[in-house]
């Protein structure tokens, strides 16, 4: 493989893995509040998106497992403004709530591949992959070039990033709009919304199924494109998002919401090459959970150690003097 | 018609425990159109509950609230805070600080604002440049500037803007200036008169300060146990003196009054 297939490869993932950093980035530095609602409306999406593609419809199942993130949600933010339950506990509750409706949704069973079964044209029952969306821009694209060599994740990335551009430049403007203003307000300062004669609670339920319908859209698109859902795929997702979002800081630093939208993108581009980078090292691929957990740490240290850092140099000039 | 009728709130913080307390007993009070009514009593009176009352930040266990003949009891406090304009002691609490002073102000308009589709528009904004530019302070010149990064005062000034930008019926005022060096106190003071007076507010101010309470405003009543014990307005308010208010007070609550916070402040006239 060149170092181009392997690049294309990462940032075709990082793509698909990017609206789910635009999720964790709303709900944890927009909203300003941990939500654990993360790793299942992922799957939630995923499995909402293989039903619905199976059914036939590849572009709606993108939309119902965004809308099934959505409902997520609103449950989480229902428990956590109507019944006052902590924000983390709301959270969790509502995941380990999705595991049993995911399974309901895949029928029972804890993967499903996007296939039919259909008659061929002897009368044999058989197995036949179902349309998605990378299916039909990947030859449509061939029509269009006549390159039938066209590398998969090219086209993979083409796609995805037009809906990921899309998906965020309406994410740009709905913050700057009176409710998108209310929800950036009610992270920084609930008290003021609320005095503004804002319901507050509104806005943090429709931020948080904002976030998790982000997350979700992640989840459908992954499982267009490999082809099938799995339940247990949202395990340490969170993790990731919030890898992606601290990564995209460090190069785009602490500033506005549309930087950090796009920061946020980017964290999540740069992430998956980080990873395949370490794949092409060995690293093994059930690594890549800790992988991810020491990135977040370490980057939440960084202002600790930049602290003690600059503390121990003040004091060591103070004893000069 | 007066603008707020409080009719006999009554509170129980932790009914039915041994550490119940009243906060609010049989209060009544009518707070006429355009009045500015200063507010004192020593900590733990129920000035705060009473504010917080109006604002409906609780249930009460029995009374009224009427605001400019409506009966808001039963409201929920985002609902009033369309007519009601609030600023606390602590200038953090009214502003959003990562965001910028013209998105603060976007927001707190919100309530009266045009229908439009963007929350910070070339219309609104220059009207918020206007009313900045009353202030004094240059904050005109930095409407992009994020609220986190201005001074105590600065944000308390921005705070009353805001708290005022959608002509409420009632301002409620908590020690606002409590928190801020004496000079910029002053400053947010005499802003605050000027905003009163210019809108015509009908206002209530909490303070500790006893002279600012018989000098500032047209009434000054002092609160005790949850009770309203002395209400003066008029020529007898106008020739009473911090004396006779500690006097008038100690005659109707049957004690003294007991924070040396009031005492000082009033004694000395800071």
């Amino acid at each position: 493989m060149t170092i181009l297939t392997l690049l294309l490869s990462a940032l075709s993932q990082g793509m698909i893995y990017a609206p789910m950093a635009l999720g964790v980035f709303i709900a944890f530095r927009v909203l300003n509040t941990p939500d654990l609602t993360i790793d299942g409306s992922f799957v939630a999406g995923m499995c909402t998106c293989a039903v619905v593609n199976i059914a036939g419809y590849p572009v709606l199942a993108l939309l119902c497992g965004a809308l099934a993130g959505a409902l997520a949600g609103l449950v989480t933010g229902l428990l956590q403004t109507r019944l006052r339950i902590n924000a983390i506990l709301s959270g969790i509750l509502t995941m380990t709530g999705l595991y049993t409706i995911n399974f309901i949704t895949l029928g029972g069973q804890s993967n499903l591949y996007l296939q039919r079964t259909e008659l061929n044209s002897v009368g044999v029952e058989t197995k036949v992959s179902t349309d998605t969306i990378y299916k039909s821009f990947r030859s449509w694209l061939i029509a269009l070039t006549g390159d039938k060599g066209l590398d998969t994740n090219l086209s993979a990335l083409i796609v995805t990033s037009l809906i990921v551009l899309l998906v965020a430049a309406a994410l740009c403007v709905f913050f700057r709009t009176r409710a998108g203003i209310a929800i950036r307000a009610t992270g920084d300062n609930e008290e003021m919304v609320r005095s503004s004669s804002i319901n507050a609670d509104r806005s943090r339920v429709v931020g948080i199924m904002l976030s998790n319908a982000m997350v979700a859209l992640s989840g459908a698109l992954l499982c267009e494109q490999q082809r099938y859902a799995d339940l247990n795929f949202g395990s340490g997702m969170l993790v990731v998002g919030l890898a992606s979002v601290i990564i995209g800081q460090v190069f785009f630093g602490k500033r506005g919401v549309t930087a950090g939208l796009i920061s946020a993108v980017a964290g999540s581009l740069v992430y998956r090459v980080i990873l395949q980078v370490a794949y092409r090292v060995d690293m093994p691929s059930y690594a890549v959970k800790l992988l991810s957990a020491v990135i977040v740490v370490l980057a939440l240290t960084l202002p600790l150690v930049k602290r003690l850092i600059s503390e121990r140099r003040a004091e060591r000039e103070g004893a000069v003097q | 018609m007066s603008a707020l009728e409080l009719r006999s709130l009554r509170k129980v913080f932790e009914r039915g425990t041994p550490n119940a307390k009243t906060a609010l007993d049989s209060f009544s009070l009518s707070v006429a159109d355009g009045e500015f009514i200063t507010l004192l009593g020593s900590n733990g009176a129920g000035k705060s509950t009473l504010f917080n009352a109006i604002l409906g930040k609780f249930r009460l266990d029995s009374g009224q609230v009427i605001l400019d003949g409506e009966d808001i009891t039963h409201w929920k406090d985002y609902a009033r805070a369309l007519h009601i304009g609030c600023l606390y002691q602590d200038p953090m609490r009214g502003t959003a600080p990562n965001m910028t002073i013209e998105e603060n102000l976007a927001l707190a308009y919100t309530r009266k604002a045009h229908r439009s589709f963007f929350a910070v528009n070339r219309r609104d904004s220059a009207y918020f440049r206007e009313l900045l530019s009353r202030l004094h302070l240059g904050l005109e010149d930095r409407m992009k500037t994020k609220m986190g990064l201005l001074s105590g005062g600065q944000r308390q000034a921005a705070s009353l803007l805001m708290a005022t930008i959608a002509e409420p019926k009632l301002l409620l005022l908590d020690e606002h200036t409590a928190a801020l060096d004496p000079g910029t106190a002053e400053k947010v003071l005499e802003l605050t008169r000027q905003v009163v007076a210019e809108r015509k507010l009908t206002c209530m101010m909490i303070t500790h300060n006893m002279r600012s309470a018989l000098e500032l405003g047209s009434r000054t009543i002092l609160m005790d146990s949850g009770r309203l014990v002395l209400d003066v307005s008029g020529g007898e308010r106008a020739r009473m003196t911090v004396e006779d208010l500690l006097k008038r007070f100690s005659e109707n609550a049957g004690r003294q009054l007991d924070s040396d916070r009031i005492l000082l402040s009033g004694a000395k006239g800071q």
